[in-house]
Protein backbone atom coordinates (compact mmCIF):
# COMPACT_ATOMS: atom_id res chain seq x y z
CA UNK A 1 0.00 0.00 0.00
CA UNK A 2 1.34 3.41 -0.98
CA UNK A 3 1.61 5.60 2.11
CA UNK A 4 0.88 9.30 2.41
CA UNK A 5 3.89 11.45 3.12
CA UNK A 6 3.12 13.77 5.99
CA UNK A 7 5.26 14.64 8.99
CA UNK A 8 2.18 15.74 10.89
CA UNK A 9 1.66 12.02 11.57
CA UNK A 10 4.17 12.57 14.38
CA UNK A 11 1.36 14.09 16.44
CA UNK A 12 -0.40 10.73 16.36
CA UNK A 13 2.72 8.90 17.50
CA UNK A 14 3.63 11.44 20.17
CA UNK A 15 1.34 10.19 22.99
CA UNK A 16 2.64 6.63 22.60
CA UNK A 17 6.19 7.95 22.45
CA UNK A 18 5.77 9.98 25.65
CA UNK A 19 4.28 7.17 27.70
CA UNK A 20 6.87 4.61 26.59
CA UNK A 21 9.68 7.13 27.05
CA UNK A 22 8.56 7.76 30.63
CA UNK A 23 8.98 4.07 31.43
CA UNK A 24 11.75 3.38 28.94
CA UNK A 25 14.13 6.29 28.44
CA UNK A 26 14.24 8.03 31.84
CA UNK A 27 15.06 4.79 33.69
CA UNK A 28 17.66 3.89 31.11
CA UNK A 29 19.40 7.23 31.60
CA UNK A 30 19.39 6.62 35.35
CA UNK A 31 21.05 3.26 34.77
CA UNK A 32 23.74 4.91 32.66
CA UNK A 33 24.20 7.39 35.49
CA UNK A 34 24.66 4.69 38.11
CA UNK A 35 27.01 2.71 35.94
CA UNK A 36 29.55 5.52 35.80
CA UNK A 37 29.54 6.47 39.48
CA UNK A 38 30.34 5.04 42.87
CA UNK A 39 27.40 5.88 45.10
CA UNK A 40 27.92 5.95 48.87
CA UNK A 41 24.61 7.55 49.82
CA UNK A 42 22.22 10.31 48.79
CA UNK A 43 24.24 13.10 47.18
CA UNK A 44 27.54 11.31 47.69
CA UNK A 45 28.72 9.99 44.38
CA UNK A 46 32.11 9.82 42.72
CA UNK A 47 32.60 9.56 38.99
CA UNK A 48 34.50 6.36 38.27
CA UNK A 49 34.32 6.18 34.48
CA UNK A 50 34.37 2.70 33.01
CA UNK A 51 35.61 0.95 36.14
CA UNK A 52 32.35 -0.94 36.77
CA UNK A 53 32.22 -2.08 33.16
CA UNK A 54 35.76 -3.46 33.39
CA UNK A 55 34.86 -5.18 36.64
CA UNK A 56 31.69 -6.75 35.27
CA UNK A 57 33.24 -7.84 31.97
CA UNK A 58 35.89 -9.82 33.85
CA UNK A 59 33.43 -11.13 36.43
CA UNK A 60 33.41 -14.92 36.12
CA UNK A 61 29.93 -15.20 37.69
CA UNK A 62 28.57 -13.04 34.90
CA UNK A 63 30.34 -15.22 32.34
CA UNK A 64 28.86 -18.34 33.93
CA UNK A 65 25.37 -16.85 33.94
CA UNK A 66 25.76 -15.82 30.31
CA UNK A 67 26.86 -19.31 29.22
CA UNK A 68 24.05 -20.88 31.20
CA UNK A 69 21.66 -18.49 29.50
CA UNK A 70 22.89 -19.37 26.01
CA UNK A 71 22.69 -23.12 26.69
CA UNK A 72 19.23 -22.76 28.20
CA UNK A 73 17.83 -20.64 25.37
CA UNK A 74 19.44 -22.94 22.78
CA UNK A 75 17.90 -26.06 24.32
CA UNK A 76 14.54 -24.32 24.55
CA UNK A 77 14.57 -23.63 20.80
CA UNK A 78 15.77 -27.14 19.90
CA UNK A 79 12.87 -28.72 21.77
CA UNK A 80 10.02 -26.26 21.36
CA UNK A 81 10.16 -25.47 17.65
CA UNK A 82 9.97 -29.06 16.27
CA UNK A 83 7.45 -30.04 18.94
CA UNK A 84 5.29 -27.01 18.18
CA UNK A 85 5.28 -27.82 14.45
CA UNK A 86 4.29 -31.44 15.11
CA UNK A 87 1.40 -30.34 17.33
CA UNK A 88 0.21 -27.81 14.77
CA UNK A 89 0.24 -30.50 12.06
CA UNK A 90 -1.81 -32.83 14.24
CA UNK A 91 -4.46 -30.26 15.12
CA UNK A 92 -7.92 -30.57 13.53
CA UNK A 93 -8.67 -28.23 10.64
CA UNK A 94 -12.39 -27.75 11.12
CA UNK A 95 -15.22 -28.47 13.51
CA UNK A 96 -15.57 -28.02 17.24
CA UNK A 97 -12.12 -29.53 17.78
CA UNK A 98 -10.49 -26.34 16.52
CA UNK A 99 -11.96 -24.13 19.24
CA UNK A 100 -11.32 -26.75 21.92
CA UNK A 101 -7.68 -27.18 20.87
CA UNK A 102 -7.10 -23.43 20.73
CA UNK A 103 -8.54 -22.89 24.21
CA UNK A 104 -6.49 -25.72 25.75
CA UNK A 105 -3.33 -24.55 23.99
CA UNK A 106 -3.77 -20.94 25.10
CA UNK A 107 -4.40 -21.87 28.73
CA UNK A 108 -0.75 -22.10 29.90
CA UNK A 109 -0.08 -18.72 28.28
CA UNK A 110 -2.43 -16.77 30.58
CA UNK A 111 -1.18 -18.23 33.85
CA UNK A 112 0.97 -15.74 35.80
CA UNK A 113 4.63 -16.66 35.43
CA UNK A 114 5.33 -17.25 39.09
CA UNK A 115 2.20 -19.39 39.34
CA UNK A 116 3.75 -21.50 36.56
CA UNK A 117 6.67 -21.97 38.96
CA UNK A 118 4.28 -22.85 41.78
CA UNK A 119 2.43 -25.36 39.62
CA UNK A 120 5.69 -27.10 38.84
CA UNK A 121 6.88 -27.11 42.43
CA UNK A 122 3.65 -28.80 43.45
CA UNK A 123 3.85 -31.15 40.47
CA UNK A 124 7.47 -32.27 40.90
CA UNK A 125 8.09 -32.26 44.65
CA UNK A 126 9.26 -35.68 45.83
CA UNK A 127 6.78 -35.71 48.71
CA UNK A 128 3.53 -34.37 47.24
CA UNK A 129 4.04 -34.05 43.47
CA UNK A 130 2.57 -36.46 40.95
CA UNK A 131 5.74 -36.41 38.86
CA UNK A 132 8.16 -36.50 41.80
CA UNK A 133 6.41 -39.36 43.59
CA UNK A 134 5.75 -41.17 40.32
CA UNK A 135 9.32 -41.19 39.09
CA UNK A 136 10.74 -42.10 42.49
CA UNK A 137 8.33 -45.02 42.90
CA UNK A 138 9.76 -46.48 39.68
CA UNK A 139 13.09 -46.65 41.52
CA UNK A 140 15.16 -46.05 38.38
CA UNK A 141 17.33 -43.20 39.60
CA UNK A 142 20.40 -43.55 41.77
CA UNK A 143 19.62 -40.37 43.66
CA UNK A 144 15.88 -39.88 44.29
CA UNK A 145 14.40 -37.12 42.18
CA UNK A 146 14.31 -33.74 43.90
CA UNK A 147 14.84 -30.57 41.92
CA UNK A 148 16.64 -28.93 44.84
CA UNK A 149 19.09 -31.81 45.24
CA UNK A 150 21.02 -32.10 41.98
CA UNK A 151 21.73 -29.47 39.31
CA UNK A 152 20.77 -31.90 36.54
CA UNK A 153 17.35 -32.41 38.13
CA UNK A 154 16.84 -28.68 38.52
CA UNK A 155 17.68 -28.21 34.82
CA UNK A 156 15.36 -30.99 33.72
CA UNK A 157 12.54 -29.53 35.79
CA UNK A 158 13.14 -26.03 34.46
CA UNK A 159 13.31 -27.21 30.85
CA UNK A 160 10.18 -29.33 31.26
CA UNK A 161 8.41 -26.32 32.71
CA UNK A 162 9.61 -24.01 29.95
CA UNK A 163 8.61 -26.48 27.23
CA UNK A 164 5.24 -27.04 28.88
CA UNK A 165 4.65 -23.31 29.20
CA UNK A 166 5.71 -22.01 25.79
CA UNK A 167 5.41 -24.82 23.22
CA UNK A 168 1.70 -23.91 22.86
CA UNK A 169 2.74 -20.47 21.60
CA UNK A 170 4.92 -22.04 18.90
CA UNK A 171 2.09 -24.44 18.06
CA UNK A 172 -0.44 -21.60 17.77
CA UNK A 173 1.87 -19.61 15.49
CA UNK A 174 2.64 -22.65 13.32
CA UNK A 175 -1.08 -23.50 13.18
CA UNK A 176 -1.92 -19.99 12.01
CA UNK A 177 0.77 -20.35 9.33
CA UNK A 178 -0.65 -23.68 8.19
CA UNK A 179 -4.18 -22.31 7.99
CA UNK A 180 -3.00 -19.56 5.64
CA UNK A 181 -1.95 -22.11 2.96
CA UNK A 182 -4.55 -22.17 0.17
CA UNK A 183 -6.29 -25.53 -0.42
CA UNK A 184 -5.13 -25.48 -4.07
CA UNK A 185 -1.55 -26.26 -2.98
CA UNK A 186 -2.66 -29.49 -1.33
CA UNK A 187 -4.76 -30.46 -4.33
CA UNK A 188 -1.79 -29.95 -6.63
CA UNK A 189 0.36 -32.07 -4.32
CA UNK A 190 -2.27 -34.81 -4.36
CA UNK A 191 -2.43 -34.83 -8.15
CA UNK A 192 1.36 -35.13 -8.30
CA UNK A 193 1.12 -38.02 -5.87
CA UNK A 194 3.35 -36.37 -3.28
CA UNK A 195 3.95 -38.24 -0.04
CA UNK A 196 2.94 -36.53 3.25
CA UNK A 197 6.65 -35.96 3.93
CA UNK A 198 7.17 -34.29 0.53
CA UNK A 199 4.07 -32.15 1.13
CA UNK A 200 5.55 -31.09 4.45
CA UNK A 201 9.03 -30.30 3.13
CA UNK A 202 8.06 -28.61 -0.13
CA UNK A 203 4.76 -26.91 0.73
CA UNK A 204 4.05 -26.56 4.44
CA UNK A 205 7.53 -25.78 5.72
CA UNK A 206 8.35 -23.04 3.18
CA UNK A 207 4.91 -21.48 3.70
CA UNK A 208 5.45 -21.45 7.44
CA UNK A 209 8.82 -19.73 7.16
CA UNK A 210 7.45 -16.36 8.19
CA UNK A 211 5.64 -17.43 11.35
CA UNK A 212 8.46 -19.80 12.27
CA UNK A 213 11.02 -17.01 12.07
CA UNK A 214 8.86 -15.04 14.45
CA UNK A 215 8.46 -18.06 16.73
CA UNK A 216 12.20 -18.73 16.84
CA UNK A 217 13.10 -15.15 17.59
CA UNK A 218 10.30 -14.61 20.12
CA UNK A 219 11.24 -17.74 22.03
CA UNK A 220 14.92 -16.82 21.89
CA UNK A 221 14.28 -13.32 23.20
CA UNK A 222 11.81 -14.25 25.89
CA UNK A 223 13.78 -17.20 27.20
CA UNK A 224 16.75 -14.82 27.37
CA UNK A 225 14.77 -12.57 29.73
CA UNK A 226 13.38 -15.40 31.87
CA UNK A 227 13.00 -14.48 35.52
CA UNK A 228 9.80 -15.30 37.39
CA UNK A 229 9.57 -19.03 36.67
CA UNK A 230 13.08 -20.08 37.82
CA UNK A 231 12.79 -17.55 40.64
CA UNK A 232 9.67 -19.31 41.92
CA UNK A 233 10.89 -22.83 41.16
CA UNK A 234 14.57 -23.01 42.07
CA UNK A 235 15.51 -19.50 43.19
CA UNK A 236 18.62 -19.91 41.02
CA UNK A 237 19.85 -23.00 42.87
CA UNK A 238 21.06 -25.50 43.78
CA UNK A 239 24.13 -23.33 44.27
CA UNK A 240 24.13 -21.04 41.27
CA UNK A 241 23.46 -23.72 38.70
CA UNK A 242 20.20 -22.22 37.45
CA UNK A 243 21.09 -18.57 37.97
CA UNK A 244 20.29 -16.97 34.63
CA UNK A 245 21.10 -13.40 33.67
CA UNK A 246 17.95 -11.75 35.05
CA UNK A 247 18.13 -13.66 38.32
CA UNK A 248 21.76 -12.73 38.80
CA UNK A 249 21.01 -9.11 37.98
CA UNK A 250 18.13 -8.87 40.46
CA UNK A 251 20.27 -10.54 43.14
CA UNK A 252 23.08 -8.09 42.51
CA UNK A 253 20.79 -5.07 42.50
CA UNK A 254 18.36 -5.72 45.33
CA UNK A 255 20.17 -8.04 47.71
CA UNK A 256 23.70 -6.72 47.64
CA UNK A 257 22.84 -3.13 46.65
CA UNK A 258 25.86 -2.93 44.36
CA UNK A 259 24.30 -0.15 42.30
CA UNK A 260 27.32 0.60 40.11
CA UNK A 261 28.19 -2.93 39.02
CA UNK A 262 24.50 -3.84 38.70
CA UNK A 263 23.95 -0.85 36.42
CA UNK A 264 26.99 -1.69 34.29
CA UNK A 265 25.71 -5.26 34.04
CA UNK A 266 22.26 -3.91 33.05
CA UNK A 267 23.78 -1.98 30.18
CA UNK A 268 25.82 -4.93 28.93
CA UNK A 269 22.71 -7.13 29.17
CA UNK A 270 20.60 -4.52 27.38
CA UNK A 271 23.14 -4.19 24.57
CA UNK A 272 23.19 -7.96 24.02
CA UNK A 273 19.40 -7.93 23.82
CA UNK A 274 19.43 -4.91 21.52
CA UNK A 275 21.77 -6.71 19.16
CA UNK A 276 19.34 -9.61 18.94
CA UNK A 277 16.38 -7.25 18.58
CA UNK A 278 18.04 -5.66 15.60
CA UNK A 279 18.66 -9.05 13.99
CA UNK A 280 15.03 -9.91 14.76
CA UNK A 281 13.75 -6.75 13.14
CA UNK A 282 15.89 -7.21 10.04
CA UNK A 283 14.79 -10.83 9.70
CA UNK A 284 11.16 -9.75 9.94
CA UNK A 285 11.59 -7.13 7.23
CA UNK A 286 13.25 -9.70 4.97
CA UNK A 287 10.44 -12.18 5.55
CA UNK A 288 7.97 -9.54 4.40
CA UNK A 289 9.99 -8.90 1.26
CA UNK A 290 10.35 -12.61 0.52
CA UNK A 291 6.59 -13.03 0.53
CA UNK A 292 6.04 -10.28 -1.99
CA UNK A 293 8.66 -11.56 -4.42
CA UNK B 1 -6.48 -45.07 10.61
CA UNK B 2 -3.72 -42.52 10.25
CA UNK B 3 -6.04 -39.69 11.29
CA UNK B 4 -6.98 -41.60 14.40
CA UNK B 5 -3.38 -42.15 15.48
CA UNK B 6 -2.81 -38.46 15.07
CA UNK B 7 -5.83 -37.57 17.18
CA UNK B 8 -4.77 -39.97 19.93
CA UNK B 9 -1.29 -38.40 20.03
CA UNK B 10 -2.82 -34.94 20.20
CA UNK B 11 -5.16 -35.93 23.02
CA UNK B 12 -2.18 -37.41 24.85
CA UNK B 13 -0.34 -34.12 24.52
CA UNK B 14 -3.34 -32.15 25.76
CA UNK B 15 -3.53 -34.58 28.65
CA UNK B 16 0.08 -33.80 29.60
CA UNK B 17 -0.69 -30.10 29.20
CA UNK B 18 -3.62 -30.30 31.60
CA UNK B 19 -1.98 -32.67 34.11
CA UNK B 20 0.08 -30.14 36.14
CA UNK B 21 -2.94 -27.82 36.28
CA UNK B 22 -5.14 -30.71 37.38
CA UNK B 23 -2.61 -31.56 40.09
CA UNK B 24 -2.79 -28.04 41.48
CA UNK B 25 -6.61 -28.21 41.43
CA UNK B 26 -6.40 -31.51 43.28
CA UNK B 27 -4.16 -29.95 45.95
CA UNK B 28 -6.42 -26.92 46.30
CA UNK B 29 -9.35 -29.12 47.31
CA UNK B 30 -7.52 -30.82 50.18
CA UNK B 31 -6.30 -29.68 53.58
CA UNK B 32 -2.60 -29.23 54.14
CA UNK B 33 -2.45 -32.11 56.64
CA UNK B 34 -4.12 -34.36 54.09
CA UNK B 35 -1.69 -33.30 51.34
CA UNK B 36 1.39 -33.98 53.45
CA UNK B 37 -0.09 -37.04 55.12
CA UNK B 38 -1.13 -39.19 52.22
CA UNK B 39 -0.57 -39.24 48.49
CA UNK B 40 -3.76 -39.39 46.45
CA UNK B 41 -4.50 -39.04 42.75
CA UNK B 42 -7.81 -37.32 43.44
CA UNK B 43 -9.22 -35.61 46.54
CA UNK B 44 -10.99 -38.25 48.61
CA UNK B 45 -13.02 -35.83 50.68
CA UNK B 46 -13.28 -32.49 48.94
CA UNK B 47 -12.90 -29.41 51.12
CA UNK B 48 -13.42 -25.83 50.04
CA UNK B 49 -11.68 -24.47 53.12
CA UNK B 50 -8.77 -23.04 51.14
CA UNK B 51 -11.09 -21.14 48.82
CA UNK B 52 -13.22 -19.89 51.70
CA UNK B 53 -10.07 -18.61 53.40
CA UNK B 54 -9.09 -16.67 50.26
CA UNK B 55 -12.55 -15.16 49.82
CA UNK B 56 -12.83 -14.09 53.46
CA UNK B 57 -9.27 -12.91 54.18
CA UNK B 58 -8.78 -9.32 52.95
CA UNK B 59 -5.03 -9.75 52.31
CA UNK B 60 -5.94 -12.43 49.75
CA UNK B 61 -9.04 -11.14 48.02
CA UNK B 62 -7.90 -7.53 47.81
CA UNK B 63 -4.80 -8.84 46.05
CA UNK B 64 -7.04 -10.16 43.27
CA UNK B 65 -8.96 -6.89 43.08
CA UNK B 66 -5.67 -4.96 42.88
CA UNK B 67 -4.42 -7.11 40.03
CA UNK B 68 -7.68 -6.82 38.08
CA UNK B 69 -7.67 -3.03 38.63
CA UNK B 70 -4.21 -2.35 37.25
CA UNK B 71 -4.59 -4.88 34.43
CA UNK B 72 -7.80 -3.16 33.27
CA UNK B 73 -6.20 0.26 33.57
CA UNK B 74 -3.21 -0.91 31.58
CA UNK B 75 -5.37 -2.44 28.84
CA UNK B 76 -7.36 0.77 28.39
CA UNK B 77 -4.23 2.95 28.46
CA UNK B 78 -2.32 0.75 26.02
CA UNK B 79 -5.18 0.79 23.53
CA UNK B 80 -5.79 4.53 23.86
CA UNK B 81 -2.14 5.38 23.22
CA UNK B 82 -1.47 2.69 20.64
CA UNK B 83 -4.47 3.24 18.35
CA UNK B 84 -3.43 6.66 16.95
CA UNK B 85 0.21 5.62 16.74
CA UNK B 86 -0.64 2.42 14.87
CA UNK B 87 -2.78 4.45 12.46
CA UNK B 88 0.16 6.77 11.79
CA UNK B 89 2.51 3.85 11.10
CA UNK B 90 0.03 2.09 8.81
CA UNK B 91 -0.98 5.17 6.76
CA UNK B 92 1.82 7.71 6.75
CA UNK B 93 5.43 7.99 5.76
CA UNK B 94 7.21 10.45 8.04
CA UNK B 95 10.71 11.36 9.13
CA UNK B 96 12.12 8.68 11.41
CA UNK B 97 9.17 6.29 11.13
CA UNK B 98 11.33 3.18 10.74
CA UNK B 99 13.63 4.16 13.62
CA UNK B 100 10.66 5.02 15.82
CA UNK B 101 9.02 1.67 15.15
CA UNK B 102 12.24 -0.17 15.94
CA UNK B 103 12.79 1.84 19.11
CA UNK B 104 9.26 1.00 20.30
CA UNK B 105 9.94 -2.68 19.70
CA UNK B 106 13.21 -2.64 21.65
CA UNK B 107 11.15 -1.78 24.71
CA UNK B 108 9.15 -4.96 24.24
CA UNK B 109 12.45 -6.83 24.26
CA UNK B 110 14.25 -5.02 27.03
CA UNK B 111 14.91 -7.19 30.08
CA UNK B 112 12.54 -5.94 32.83
CA UNK B 113 15.29 -6.63 35.37
CA UNK B 114 17.32 -3.78 33.81
CA UNK B 115 14.61 -1.27 34.71
CA UNK B 116 14.10 -2.51 38.23
CA UNK B 117 16.45 -0.16 40.08
CA UNK B 118 15.56 3.12 38.40
CA UNK B 119 11.85 2.36 38.68
CA UNK B 120 12.01 2.47 42.46
CA UNK B 121 13.53 5.94 42.24
CA UNK B 122 11.42 7.23 39.36
CA UNK B 123 8.09 6.19 40.80
CA UNK B 124 8.93 7.44 44.31
CA UNK B 125 9.90 10.81 42.82
CA UNK B 126 6.46 11.10 41.25
CA UNK B 127 4.81 9.83 44.45
CA UNK B 128 3.38 6.89 42.56
CA UNK B 129 4.83 4.05 44.61
CA UNK B 130 2.31 1.48 45.77
CA UNK B 131 -0.48 2.72 43.49
CA UNK B 132 -2.32 0.85 40.76
CA UNK B 133 -1.48 3.50 38.23
CA UNK B 134 2.26 2.90 38.78
CA UNK B 135 2.02 -0.75 37.77
CA UNK B 136 -0.32 0.08 34.88
CA UNK B 137 2.15 2.71 33.67
CA UNK B 138 5.14 0.38 34.03
CA UNK B 139 3.39 -2.34 32.03
CA UNK B 140 2.85 0.17 29.22
CA UNK B 141 6.57 -0.26 28.58
CA UNK B 142 5.95 -3.54 26.80
CA UNK B 143 2.19 -3.40 26.11
CA UNK B 144 2.10 -0.15 24.12
CA UNK B 145 4.76 -1.33 21.63
CA UNK B 146 3.04 -4.70 21.36
CA UNK B 147 -0.34 -3.05 20.75
CA UNK B 148 1.09 -0.74 18.10
CA UNK B 149 2.60 -3.75 16.39
CA UNK B 150 -0.55 -5.89 16.38
CA UNK B 151 -2.90 -3.01 15.49
CA UNK B 152 -0.68 -1.83 12.65
CA UNK B 153 -1.08 -5.27 11.08
CA UNK B 154 -4.86 -5.13 11.29
CA UNK B 155 -5.05 -1.52 10.08
CA UNK B 156 -2.87 -2.22 7.03
CA UNK B 157 -5.52 -4.71 5.98
CA UNK B 158 -8.09 -1.91 5.62
CA UNK B 159 -7.88 -0.24 2.20
CA UNK B 160 -6.86 3.41 2.24
CA UNK B 161 -9.72 4.32 -0.08
CA UNK B 162 -12.08 4.11 2.90
CA UNK B 163 -10.18 6.94 4.63
CA UNK B 164 -10.09 9.01 1.45
CA UNK B 165 -13.82 8.62 0.83
CA UNK B 166 -14.63 9.61 4.39
CA UNK B 167 -12.45 12.72 4.22
CA UNK B 168 -14.05 13.75 0.91
CA UNK B 169 -17.46 13.29 2.54
CA UNK B 170 -16.39 15.89 5.08
CA UNK B 171 -15.64 13.74 8.10
CA UNK B 172 -13.17 15.26 10.54
CA UNK B 173 -10.30 12.98 11.52
CA UNK B 174 -11.46 12.22 15.08
CA UNK B 175 -15.01 11.51 13.92
CA UNK B 176 -13.83 9.26 11.09
CA UNK B 177 -11.41 7.45 13.39
CA UNK B 178 -13.90 6.79 16.19
CA UNK B 179 -17.09 6.10 14.23
CA UNK B 180 -15.84 4.43 11.05
CA UNK B 181 -12.28 3.18 11.40
CA UNK B 182 -12.27 1.59 14.86
CA UNK B 183 -15.49 -0.38 14.24
CA UNK B 184 -13.84 -1.72 11.06
CA UNK B 185 -10.93 -3.21 13.01
CA UNK B 186 -12.84 -4.26 16.12
CA UNK B 187 -11.55 -7.85 15.84
CA UNK B 188 -8.03 -6.42 15.95
CA UNK B 189 -8.89 -4.27 18.95
CA UNK B 190 -10.26 -7.35 20.69
CA UNK B 191 -7.14 -9.40 20.00
CA UNK B 192 -4.92 -6.54 21.13
CA UNK B 193 -6.88 -6.12 24.35
CA UNK B 194 -6.48 -9.85 24.96
CA UNK B 195 -2.70 -9.67 24.64
CA UNK B 196 -2.46 -6.55 26.82
CA UNK B 197 -4.57 -8.26 29.45
CA UNK B 198 -2.49 -11.41 29.23
CA UNK B 199 0.96 -9.83 29.48
CA UNK B 200 -0.06 -7.49 32.28
CA UNK B 201 -1.74 -10.31 34.19
CA UNK B 202 1.23 -12.69 34.04
CA UNK B 203 3.98 -10.18 34.84
CA UNK B 204 5.63 -10.46 38.24
CA UNK B 205 8.79 -8.38 38.50
CA UNK B 206 7.38 -4.85 38.07
CA UNK B 207 4.17 -5.67 39.90
CA UNK B 208 6.12 -6.89 42.91
CA UNK B 209 8.67 -4.08 42.91
CA UNK B 210 6.25 -1.18 42.59
CA UNK B 211 3.77 -2.25 45.24
CA UNK B 212 4.09 -2.54 49.01
CA UNK B 213 0.67 -3.07 50.60
CA UNK B 214 -2.02 -0.85 49.08
CA UNK B 215 -1.80 -2.13 45.53
CA UNK B 216 -0.10 -5.47 46.09
CA UNK B 217 -1.33 -7.95 43.46
CA UNK B 218 -1.95 -11.66 43.87
CA UNK B 219 1.27 -12.71 42.13
CA UNK B 220 3.31 -10.80 44.74
CA UNK B 221 1.24 -12.09 47.64
CA UNK B 222 1.91 -15.60 46.44
CA UNK B 223 5.70 -15.22 46.28
CA UNK B 224 5.66 -13.97 49.85
CA UNK B 225 3.70 -17.03 50.92
CA UNK B 226 6.26 -19.27 49.26
CA UNK B 227 9.17 -17.72 51.10
CA UNK B 228 7.42 -18.00 54.47
CA UNK B 229 8.21 -21.05 56.57
CA UNK B 230 5.66 -23.74 57.24
CA UNK B 231 3.86 -23.13 54.01
CA UNK B 232 0.31 -24.17 53.31
CA UNK B 233 0.28 -26.05 50.01
CA UNK B 234 -3.49 -26.27 49.83
CA UNK B 235 -3.91 -22.53 50.21
CA UNK B 236 -1.15 -21.78 47.70
CA UNK B 237 -2.73 -24.16 45.18
CA UNK B 238 -6.16 -22.55 45.65
CA UNK B 239 -4.66 -19.10 45.08
CA UNK B 240 -2.97 -20.44 41.95
CA UNK B 241 -6.17 -21.96 40.59
CA UNK B 242 -7.96 -18.64 41.07
CA UNK B 243 -5.29 -16.80 39.02
CA UNK B 244 -6.10 -19.05 36.05
CA UNK B 245 -9.83 -18.25 36.11
CA UNK B 246 -9.77 -14.69 34.64
CA UNK B 247 -7.37 -15.74 31.87
CA UNK B 248 -9.52 -18.74 31.07
CA UNK B 249 -12.63 -16.57 30.79
CA UNK B 250 -10.90 -14.11 28.49
CA UNK B 251 -9.61 -16.91 26.23
CA UNK B 252 -13.13 -18.27 25.95
CA UNK B 253 -14.44 -14.92 24.73
CA UNK B 254 -11.74 -14.34 22.12
CA UNK B 255 -11.26 -17.97 21.01
CA UNK B 256 -12.59 -17.30 17.50
CA UNK B 257 -10.31 -14.31 16.97
CA UNK B 258 -7.28 -15.91 18.57
CA UNK B 259 -6.12 -17.78 15.48
CA UNK B 260 -6.36 -14.58 13.42
CA UNK B 261 -4.34 -12.62 15.96
CA UNK B 262 -1.64 -15.25 15.83
CA UNK B 263 -1.92 -15.47 12.05
CA UNK B 264 -0.65 -11.95 11.86
CA UNK B 265 2.29 -13.34 13.71
CA UNK B 266 2.59 -10.33 15.89
CA UNK B 267 2.66 -11.49 19.42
Amino acid sequence: MEKWEDNKAWFLVLPAFVIVAFSGIIPLMTVVNYSLQDIFGPGQAVFVGTEWFKEMLSNHRLHDALWRQFIFSGLVLLIEIPLGIIIALAMPKRGWGVSASLVILALPLVIPWNVIGTIWIIFTRPDIGLFGVGINSLDLLEVPFDHTAKPIYAWITLLAMEVWHWTPLVALLAYAGLRAIPEAYYQAAKIDGASPWATFVYIQLPKMRGVLTIAVLLRWMDSFLIYAEPFALTGGGPGNTTTFLSIYLVKLATMQFDLGPAAAFSIIYFLIVLLFSFAFYQALLNVGRGDKA
Amino acid sequence: MKIQKRTIALCLYFGILILPIYWMLNMSLRTNADILGNFALYPADITFRNYIKIFTDPTWYTAYINAILYVSMNTVMSLAFALPAAYAFSRYKFIGDGQMFFWLLTNRMAPPAVFLLPYLQLYSTFNLMDTHIAVALAHCLFNVPLSVWILEGFMSGVPKEIDETAFIDGYSFPRFFLTIFIPLIRAGVGVTAFFCFMFSWVELLFARTLTITEAKPIVATMTRTISATGLDWGLLAAAGVLTIVPGGLVIWFVRNHLAKGFALGRV
